[in-house]
């Protein structure tokens, strides 16, 4: 694929699929209000919209709040009758965590309703968890600092996935972004195809999961990631043999070391036929692979895929242990093209609450541990490292691409984008009360496929703006000069602001 | 194969309305009457459901909505809302968080282990337990069927001195004593608590529950009274009184002694090992600066087990206090220097409050654990304190049935036995025992960040 021609997908708008979008303000008009149309002449944003008696604030979501009295058309003070009143949201301080706060989530539902970098005073570039991302931020030169900014058409943010230099084919993906593994089952169809037809329309891949390999899939070969995994669910010769990456999933982010567990209520007699299973009974992926115990036997692994699939790439998903280094290098010696490090702060599955907060480390260490690792043993450039577990946001995308990664996985952002709002229940009764991770036919009638579709194409494409943005500031003309430049960014911590020289975002 | 164990649990529910982070706050004010209003689709039919609280003045606080927002989304006239309970905030400090005292409840509820999904919602790290993360292994470890198979990982510990190598005869017959040895099967004692409010049901249910699990409680030796005398072979008596008050019948059958670490605490314990030689006697010390020194003192001196309490924050005695799991780290690698840390039990205490605690402290060198505000958050405790100034126990503890009080302890420590397990089965290990000390198997806040991050913004 010519990737540095390649045609990206037009954004269009897709709004919230519920009545009343979450927002950070909350606009209320009273009844002094004479329906003089003002507001919605003023409003640049599209907060209102005409009504019968007075004009709603329907979209006020897109409010950009207080910071607004600056501006000659600020409406709460250019109404005649002082009618309008602009507050917070008081519903905010409830959405969202410590990783994806609210406005962290309402920046990411911006993006993905249009496309574009929000414009409201929204913090969509990192969390308030306090360590790791949220506490690091890029040096940007001055702004008469030493980069030579391009237009950012000609900045490329395509990645090559096979530097091995075997015979195999390369597999170029003009973002450096690839979608992460949700099994069908855990994901309703609708979810599962929104995110693989956006992965199409993007140029890009999307995995799979362990649990088959859906037919409705199939249109979509070319762009997708099949996954082995220690249950072997929906494995088979045929599957192995359509696609272009295969993954091996030794361990996963969410419950580092633990298997996977499909609660009985979801194995639907649809999941059960492609997963060869009895339909009601609870499946459990073991942890590990029964057929591998050393580095020998993971070497066989790899060794069968490529037999099985002369064109195809493997791939190779490990969390991150102590020992996360040895196991890139082992990863690599027996013949990987990918080897994914999947950090236990992420994942979207079900997990043991002590699992996803205790066990195996955060990816902002384990991934420059890998990296340097690596460089060290001169086989950096002959690998492909893909950071995963716990990447919200372009910037977070753009710092552990300075932090040693080729390029990322994502999940979580998919579903925010499909407006998760990180309750966190995703298991509980019928499954995701939003429509999104359930089985439910009622439930999963809540989502359309092209909405879908939509929001996470939007999303990346914001995301896009802001990597392209990114490295037109420092300078870059394409992504893979970002790797490794710890010199391009800092930890609050360990920088005093008179050290730096440039500008810190 | 050695028997399984194995914790039984039940359901036990809450006696008094649980405190839930947020509630809905919906006016009716501007309400348009919808044909099909949107608290009729809620999927987990709160409306319906809704359990109102007859002493609260506001009905607003829900136990049951799941924070799904399709409500607050879908009103026409925008009328509901969501809000933070003001009464979650409050409960508990900045050490025994809302957020750990709900997760204690839910556990003690249900006997279940927290889970959920979307990832870690969290802050990155923070002071004390929270700034270390354990290990997992990729591939080279025992196999485990995803929950099957687990059982046969071991919690069992030891309580007792050990000896280093066996002193043999001319005709190969054993010379050195076998000093007695208490096996726990979980590695978990119940301690005294800080503060209680008074009576004897609360120390009955921490017994039976002990007694269930086939741990240990310690009592003081003041606090002694018939009610509890049925649950002897489950008591480790602390001495704080005068040690010839003592019955000699009860000494003589009673398998653990605690004594405090005060003046000479070796001789009593010669005292009381002349009147029982099985007893195995622990020493208590307050930990702080210098327990390190102490421990090791004692050790040469013949010491069998010490428990080193911290307070309930965790933090030891002085005006600049370490955290219980720095302290634990270097009393362990002061004796493993010395080449003595075989011979003796180190159990630790105070600011216990999740079952990764339980973990981190083996970690860090302790073999096993004492927990004590836990077994009353099992009983709907709020760590209000207010028992401590004498008033009244919101949730009426004193009166506490100790049977229910029991069942939820139970189930409360069947929930940290199976996360240890998780813990356990992650690294690859087949014991508990094994992970004392395995410093190398974990990793700490402080190394990683001086590793990645100090270096970082730095040009050339």
């Amino acid at each position: 694929m010519a990737t540095d021609h390649f045609h990206f997908p037009e954004t269009k708008k897709a709004p919230s699929r519920f009545r009343n979008a979450l927002g950070k303000y909350r606009i209320t008009i009273t009844r002094a209000c004479t329906n003089c149309g003002l507001c919605l002449d003023l409003c640049p944003y599209g907060v209102y919209q005409a009504g019968s008696k007075r004009p709603k604030a329907s979209c006020d979501h897109l409010c950009i709040g207080p910071s607004c009295s600056k501006n000659e058309f600020y409406c709460v003070n250019r109404c005649p009758e002082k009618a309008i009143h602009i507050r917070s949201n008081p519903s905010f301080e409830v959405l969202g965590d410590r990783r994806w706060p609210a406005e962290l989530l309402a920046g990411t539902w911006h993006m993905a309703e249009t496309g574009t970098t929000p414009h409201q005073d929204l913090n969509y570039k990192t969390g308030n968890s306090g360590g790791g991302f949220d506490k690091i931020r890029f040096i940007f030169p001055g702004k008469n600092g030493n980069g030579k900014p391009g237009t950012g058409e000609d900045i490329s943010t395509a990645i090559e996935l096979n530097r091995s230099g075997d015979s195999r084919p390369r597999v170029t993906i003009p973002l450096p972004l690839y979608l992460g593994g949700m099994s069908f089952g855990s994901v309703s169809i609708v979810t599962m195809l929104s995110r693989v037809r956006a992965a199409v329309a993007l140029g890009t891949f999307c995995c799979t999961g362990e649990g088959g390999y859906p037919e409705e899939l199939m249109p979509y070969d070319d762009h997708i990631i099949t996954q082995v995994a220690t249950g072997l669910f929906g494995v088979r010769e045929e599957t192995i043999k359509r696609v272009r990456i295969v993954e091996f999933k030794y361990a996963q982010g969410a419950k580092p070391g633990l298997g996977g567990h499909l609660l009985g209520d979801k194995v639907t007699p649809r999941v059960a036929q492609m997963r060869e299973a009895v339909p009601g009974s609870a499946l459990f992926s073991p942890f590990p692979f029964h057929s591998v115990y050393s580095v020998e036997d993971h070497k066989k692994h790899v060794d069968w895929i490529k037999e099985t699939n002369q064109k195809a790439l493997v791939s190779v998903k490990v969390s991150t242990p102590t020992d996360v280094d040895m196991v890139a290098v082992g990863s690599y010696y027996a013949g990987a093209h990918i080897v994914q490090l999947d950090g236990s702060y992420g994942g979207t599955g079900a997990a043991p609450d002590i699992a996803k907060k205790n066990i195996a480390m955060p990816i902002e260490y384990a991934l420059p541990k890998v990296h340097k690792f690596l460089l060290a043993e001169g086989i950096r450039d002959k690998i492909t490292i893909i950071a995963s577990g716990g990447i919200r946001s372009a910037y977070d995308m753009a710092k552990i691409i300075a932090m040693g990664a080729d390029g990322v996985c994502l999940g979580t952002a998919d579903l925010v984008a499909l407006e998760c709002i990180r309750c966190h229940h995703c298991e509980s009764g019928r499954g995701c009360a939003r429509g999104i991770a359930t089985t439910d036919e009622e439930l999963t009638n809540l989502m359309e496929l092209e909405w879908g579709t939509q929001r996470i194409i939007n999303m990346y494409t914001a995301w896009r703006t802001q990597l392209v943005g990114i490295l037109k500031r420092l300078g870059m003309k394409s992504v893979a000069e970002l790797v490794g430049r710890f010199d391009v960014i800092a930890h609050m911590d360990y920088m005093k602001k008179e050290e730096i020289e440039g500008e810190l975002d | 194969m050695p028997p399984k164990y194995h914790i039984a649990t039940s359901q036990a529910s809450n006696r008094f309305q649980k405190i839930t982070r947020s509630g809905i706050i919906a006016w009716e004010e501007g309400c348009l009457k919808c044909a099909r209003c949107v608290k009729k689709d809620c999927v987990y039919q709160v409306y319906e459901k809704r359990n109102l609280d007859g002493r609260q003045m506001l009905d607003s606080i829900d136990s049951v909505c799941m924070d799904c927002f399709r409500c607050v989304q879908n009103c026409p006239n925008r009328l509901i809302h969501k809000g933070l309970n003001p009464s979650y905030k409050v409960i508990g400090d900045h050490y025994w968080t809302p957020e750990i005292i709900s997760n204690l409840w839910f556990q003690a509820e249900s006997g279940r282990i927290p889970v959920s999904g979307a990832g870690y919602g969290g802050p990155f790290s923070g002071p004390g337990f929270d700034a270390m993360w354990t290990d997992m292994s990729e591939i080279v470890r025992p196999t485990r069927d995803g929950i099957h198979g687990r059982e046969y990982i071991s919690t069992t510990v030891d309580i007792g001195r050990k000896i280093m190598a066996l002193e043999l005869g001319p005709d190969g017959e054993v010379l050195s004593p076998a000093p007695p040895l208490v096996e726990l099967p979980l590695p978990v004692i119940f301690d005294m608590l800080p503060w209680s409010p008074p009576g004897d049901n609360i120390p009955l249910a921490f017994l039976r529950s002990a007694k269930a699990l086939g741990t240990f409680a310690i009592v003081r030796q003041t606090g002694l009274n018939p009610a509890i005398k049925g649950f002897l072979s489950n008591i480790i008596i602390y001495v704080d009184g005068n040690p010839d008050d003592l019955d000699t019948q009860f000494l003589r059958s009673a398998r653990i002694i605690e004594i405090p670490g005060g003046e000479d605490p070796i001789a009593l314990q010669r005292r009381f090992k002349s009147i029982n030689p099985d007893l195995v006697v622990i020493i208590r010390l307050r930990l702080g600066p210098k327990t390190a020194e102490q421990v090791l003192a004692l050790v040469a001196q013949g010491a069998e087990a010490i428990h080193c309490v911290a307070d309930e924050y965790g933090l030891e005695e002085g005006s600049n206090p370490l955290f219980i799991k720095e302290r634990m780290k270097e009393i362990h690698l002061h004796l493993v220097d010395k080449g003595v840390r075989d011979q003796i039990t180190l159990i630790g205490g105070g600011g216990v409050a999740m079952a990764e605690h339980m973990a981190k402290l083996i970690i860090c060198g302790a073999d096993a654990l004492s927990i004590d505000i836990p077994l009353l958050v099992a009983m709907e405790c709020r760590v209000c304190r207010r028992c401590k100034e004498g008033i009244a126990c919101p949730v009426e503890l004193e009166s506490v049935d100790p049977q229910w009080g029991s069942v939820r302890i139970t189930n409360l420590m069947a929930g940290w036995h199976s996360q240890i397990l998780e813990i356990l089965g992650a690294m690859g290990m087949r014991e508990v025992r094994r992970l004392r000390g395995e410093m190398g198997r974990a990793m700490f806040f402080e190394d990683l960040e001086r590793e990645i991050f100090s270096t970082m913004g730095k040009r050339g």
